[in-house]
């Protein structure tokens, strides 16, 4: 397991090497994922090992941006200031997007197999 | 009594300088979150992230910490967003058949939600009277916050604001998401994971992940495309409009 978080870890930092170095303008762990994807496509399979990590880390994903969200108390004022644009504009345009991208994907993917839903 | 009140100061003034305050802290106020998720009968606007963030700000008011101090104390788990970015990875390789099989469609619906997200928030932040700075803070909040913080900084918005809108954003699409998709009656799990993950990136992620592989792959490859997509188009853009 030490081993695979270590894979993980390593990931990460080719990332942050990568985009630093070629002034890149998307994060680190994004080119991480991309780069342990590629690892994962030449190995062929998911090692045991790497599954049970990648779940700890996946499972409890939302905990981790707390922190950040937090945060709202330093911006607080602004956020009163405008808080019908700032609101309104989050709640619409977030569920716009949410509508359009689902409805175009899956007019898009109409005719290939698609799995029914339960939520 | 007078020396009973101010070794109770010694000590907090000891665990608040030291991450395990703050890192219990947040965790203790993640699981009242859940537990109160999973109470409501799982809810979706009882989010679990928004009760924690609300009882955090609350004790920290009331006890007068400032936000950096608790900052740096939670920070170890701000740090494992990278790393579990990385291991979406996973998710994604055993989908890939499937990602593959819709490369097209994927890039197009990506790219038009992308769009839809950005311009329909800016206009209508426009339209009700907001000011300069709350747009260029609205405008990538669909994408993960690193991204996002980095192209607020680069337009000239207020990074620390942008972070809190694209979680707030993140908790709108994970917690209403699944309701408006059932409206308009999407329901293959590919198209309804890329919707969640293009406009509400990781936390929208997160949530698919617990419902369906196939949505949290398809999920997790929307934020990371959007990520790209977002930090390369919209300074253009708005440097073009401007």
């Amino acid at each position: 397991m030490l081993f695979y978080l270590t894979i993980i870890l390593l990931c990460q930092l080719f990332g942050e090497a990568l985009v630093t170095f070629f002034a890149l303008p998307v994060p680190g762990p994004v080119i991480g994922m991309a780069l342990m994807f590629v690892g994962l496509l030449i190995k062929g399979s998911v090692p045991d090992g790497l599954s049970v990590v990648g779940e700890s880390l996946l499972s409890h994903m939302s905990l981790l941006f707390i922190p950040a969200g937090v945060g709202i108390m330093v911006n607080a004022e602004l956020i009163q200031r405008e808080f019908v644009p700032i609101s309104v504009s989050l709640v619409i345009s977030t569920l716009l997007c949410i509508a359009v991208t689902g409805l175009l994907m899956s007019w898009l993917t109409r005719n290939k197999s698609i799995g029914g839903y339960k939520e | 009594m007078q020396s009973m009140s101010s070794s109770l100061n010694a000590l907090w003034n000891h665990l608040s300088d030291s991450p395990l305050l703050y890192l219990t802290l947040t965790l203790i106020a993640y699981q009242i979150g859940l537990f109160l998720y999973q109470k409501s009968g799982k809810k979706p606007l009882v989010n679990p992230v928004l009760i924690a963030i609300v009882l955090l700000v609350a004790v920290l008011l009331i006890t007068g910490t400032p936000y950096d101090r608790y900052f740096q104390g939670a920070h170890f788990l701000h740090f494992l967003l990278g790393p579990a970015t990385v291991a979406l990875a996973i998710p994604l390789y055993r989908q890939f058949e499937k990602v593959r099989k819709s490369a097209l469609a994927i890039a197009i619906s990506l790219l038009t939600g992308s769009a839809v997200s950005a311009v329909s928030s800016v206009l209508i932040a426009w339209a009700l009277g907001g000011s300069e700075q709350s747009f260029l803070s609205l405008a990538p909040k669909s994408v993960t916050t690193p991204v996002s913080m980095g192209i607020t900084e680069a337009l000239g918005g207020v990074p620390s604001l942008t972070a809190v809108l694209v979680i707030i954003t993140g908790i709108l699409g994970a917690s209403l998401g699944p309701t408006v998709l059932n409206i308009v009656r999407v329901k293959s799990w590919a198209a309804r994971g890329l919707a969640i993950g293009t406009a509400a990136h990781g936390l929208g992620t997160a949530r698919k992940l617990q419902v369906n592989e196939e949505a949290g792959a398809f999920s997790g490859l929307a934020m990371g495309l959007n990520a790209l997509a977002t930090a390369i188009l919209l300074p253009i853009v708005w440097y073009w409009i401007f």
